[in-house]
């Protein structure tokens, strides 16, 4: 084996494979944020707060239903995405046409009710939730131990992301909702009923963070700030992809974690600040983002 | 995304007037600040708002015409915030004694502060040894437990029982570097060696990366100078990677029940830990238990909670006696110079770097099937008595203790 920096290729490609890991659940997160944004246009601070609540619902389950993971991953994103639907229909559908602020401080708002609301009954040091009896175990790898569930994890999300992107750049129903977003009027117009269209892409959205907070279940300890402590990042990665823009959120997220992953070797100390070193170096160099195109 | 400081005023007795008058302003004030909303939230919080009022209530302020009013606030295990509520307590608020106070780079600020300001400053949830060694002040007083003395008795126990090569994973601040430094002073000691630390940055989510660089070091023992949800996910994850059924041992060098209850005996079982207190260690502590855990959503205390109390208790006795809370540094000569007896840590002493000494307990979590009961997770594997527990005074590096 040889060495890169004083630091084995053992230990190097076990690093990069955990940083894809990670990168996934940054992937995960900032494909919703991003799909929230670019067809609705409201920056949803909540979304740290709904991949807390995904979580709870999928420890819920297990304790009141004795429905184990499987059933956590279809129902809890169904749940949490119903949830969601209510929100937009109470609250956001009356912000669209005013500054983005608003929408933020609304989101942002919401978020610090579901967390308190949730320490007040679960208290602050979570809830155990162990991975899924078929998933447990792991590879061995030569370079590093690979437990099972977090190879699921990386391709679970890679999947859910691509068929995202797929579904929303290349069909037909996903060029109505660009053409929503652009010109309401115009689709309405053809007969196409865009505020329904607009409240089940928030649902979709929300339903993605709750997704990825039942795969991060097992991992994490399912807690109250779980979201807190996340949301800042994935925004960061949103940023540095490109506000709106899916594929650019899917790069940026699984790039990151892995510049992450390489931090936590070198110079471990910097690890929670590197993303935001780089976020903002590209906002000096291409303020659009990676991703974007400068009018 | 925390939010701004809560403050939760409880006004708790209610005295009669002419003979409060001697204290400042005619009222006891204790501060209890610590993280209401984080990581800590659990083991500290406001439990310890509620072990405070208890110390009062049993104390008897009513009865004796003191009156003594309680209040509380959160840090977010931040030193700037702490330090602002602090000058804004003692200033403004009045506030006349600070407790608690978990994350040592808070207590480290806040115990400069209130020697500035001569008040008095209970510690019981914060760990760092330097605030009775090199960081001493005539104000404060350790109360619970310390890094040395969790490094003395987790650290050693592991030594002589065959775990000679440690890799730490560490905090990075104040308490974990403090952990770090004292444990690794016992390996050395006892004839063990450090291969290696990986610091993280705190509050941390993903260990994996860290506990890869661990298992590297092919270390026997990865000793966990973190606390509260960081160790609880180290652990989690630690389990995850198959670490130690590769042979690698982890050792929790500072763990509370909470952190055993939320990860589950299942995932927690075999740990060793050192504590000061445990709930089901005799029936003067089950019974405060009783009474603590319906207000505090059935959380049964942490050493933290019960070190509160039992300060608490113990800074009231000394201003009755000097019927005065205006001197802080002459309330803490008084707390020192009287010995200290209350149902859940017994007789003790203060000593005058400001330690409160007390034995120590080596815990071992149970296995599932050993529990009996919800919270039934520890039995005692040793006690430490009270003169080994803590670091001997002359090798603090007080400046208070030059004689």
């Amino acid at each position: 084996m040889f060495d890169v920096f004083g630091i084995s290729s053992q230990a190097l490609f076990g690093q990069l494979l955990i940083g894809l890991i990670n990168g996934s659940f940054y992937a995960l997160l900032s494909l919703g944020l991003a799909v929230i944004f670019g067809m609705l246009n409201i920056i949803n601070f909540a979304h740290g707060a709904q991949y807390m609540v995904g979580a709870f619902t999928a420890y819920f389950l297990l304790q009141y239903a004795g429905l184990g993971y499987w059933w956590a991953l279809a129902l809890a994103p169904l749940i949490v995405g119903l949830i969601g639907i209510a929100i937009e229909q109470l609250f956001l559908q009356w912000l669209y046409k005013l500054d983005h602020l608003y929408g933020l401080l609304l989101t942002f708002g919401l978020a610090l009710i579901l967390e308190g609301v949730f320490r007040n009954y679960f208290g602050s040091s979570g809830l155990p939730y162990s991975v899924p009896p078929s998933l447990q175990g792991g590879q061995n790898l030569g370079f590093m131990f690979l437990p099972n569930y977090r190879a699921w994890v990386v391709v679970f999300s890679l999947v859910v992301c691509f068929t995202t992107w797929f579904v929303i750049e290349r069909t037909r129903l996903g060029a109505y909702l660009r053409a929503g977003t652009e010109n309401p009027t115009l689709v309405r117009a053809f007969g196409i009923n865009v505020p329904r269209m607009i409240t089940l892409t928030y649902g979709f959205g929300v339903a993605l963070a709750a997704l990825a907070g039942v795969m991060a279940a097992p991992i994490y300890n399912v807690s109250p700030q779980m979201g807190a402590n996340l949301i800042i990042v994935v925004f960061a990665v949103v940023v540095i992809g490109v506000m709106g823009s899916i594929m650019g959120a899917i790069v940026t997220g699984f790039g990151l974690g892995i510049i992450e992953g390489l931090t936590k070797v070198f110079f471990p100390e910097a690890s929670n600040t590197v993303i935001f070193v780089i976020m903002a170096i590209v906002l000096l160099i291409r303020p659009a983002g990676l991703f974007g195109r400068t009018a | 995304m925390k939010r701004l400081i809560s403050l939760t005023a409880l006004a708790v007795a209610l005295g009669c007037g002419s003979v409060s008058a001697q204290y400042t302003d005619g009222v006891i004030k204790i501060g209890v600040m610590n993280d209401m909303s984080g990581t800590y939230a659990d083991l500290s919080g406001q439990g310890s708002v509620v072990a405070a009022r208890m110390a009062v209530e049993d104390f008897g302020a009513a009865r004796k015409g003191m009156k003594v009013e309680i209040i509380g606030a959160d840090h977010q295990n931040k030193p700037d915030v702490g330090s602002n509520v602090v000058r804004t307590w003692l200033d403004v608020d009045k506030v006349d004694v600070v407790v608690d106070v978990p994350t040592s780079s808070v207590a480290l600020a806040v115990s400069e502060i209130v020697r500035t300001k001569n008040k008095v400053f209970l510690v019981s949830g914060a760990a760092a040894s330097d605030l009775t060694g090199a960081k001493c002040t005539p104000n404060t007083i350790h109360w619970t437990y310390d890094t040395w003395a969790l490094a003395n008795g987790t650290g050693q126990a592991i030594v002589k029982t065959g775990g000679d090569t440690w890799f730490f994973l560490t905090a990075d601040y104040a308490f974990g570097h403090a952990l770090e430094r004292d444990t690794a002073a016992v390996v050395e000691k006892n004839g063990g060696k450090v291969l290696g630390r990986v610091r993280h940055p705190f509050p941390g989510t993903d260990f994996s990366s860290f506990l890869l660089q661990a298992q590297a070091s092919k270390a026997k023992i990865i000793g966990l100078a973190n606390a509260g949800s960081d160790t609880i996910n180290s652990i989690k994850q630690a389990s995850e990677f198959g670490i130690t059924r590769g042979g690698q041992n982890l050792a929790a060098l500072l763990a509370f029940i909470t952190d055993v209850h939320a990860l589950g005996l299942q995932t927690a079982q075999g740990l060793i830990m050192t504590e000061s207190w445990y709930w089901d260690l005799n029936d003067a502590n089950r019974e405060f238990t009783k009474r603590f855990a319906p207000q505090y959503k059935g959380i049964h205390p942490t050493m933290i909670h019960a070190g509160v109390y039992s300060a608490v208790l113990h800074y009231l006795k000394a201003v009755e006696a000097l019927k005065s809370d205006a001197d802080g540094a002459a309330v803490v000569a008084k707390m020192k110079e009287m010995p200290t007896d209350d149902r859940l840590f017994g007789q003790g002493t203060v000593r005058a770097d400001g330690r409160k000494i007390h034995p120590m307990y080596l815990f071992e979590v149970k296995k599932p099937s050993e529990s009996k009961a919800a919270w039934d997770y520890y039995k005692v594997r040793a006690t430490i008595p009270a003169n080994e527990a803590f670091r001997p005074l002359a090798e603090g590096g007080c400046p208070l203790v030059k004689s």
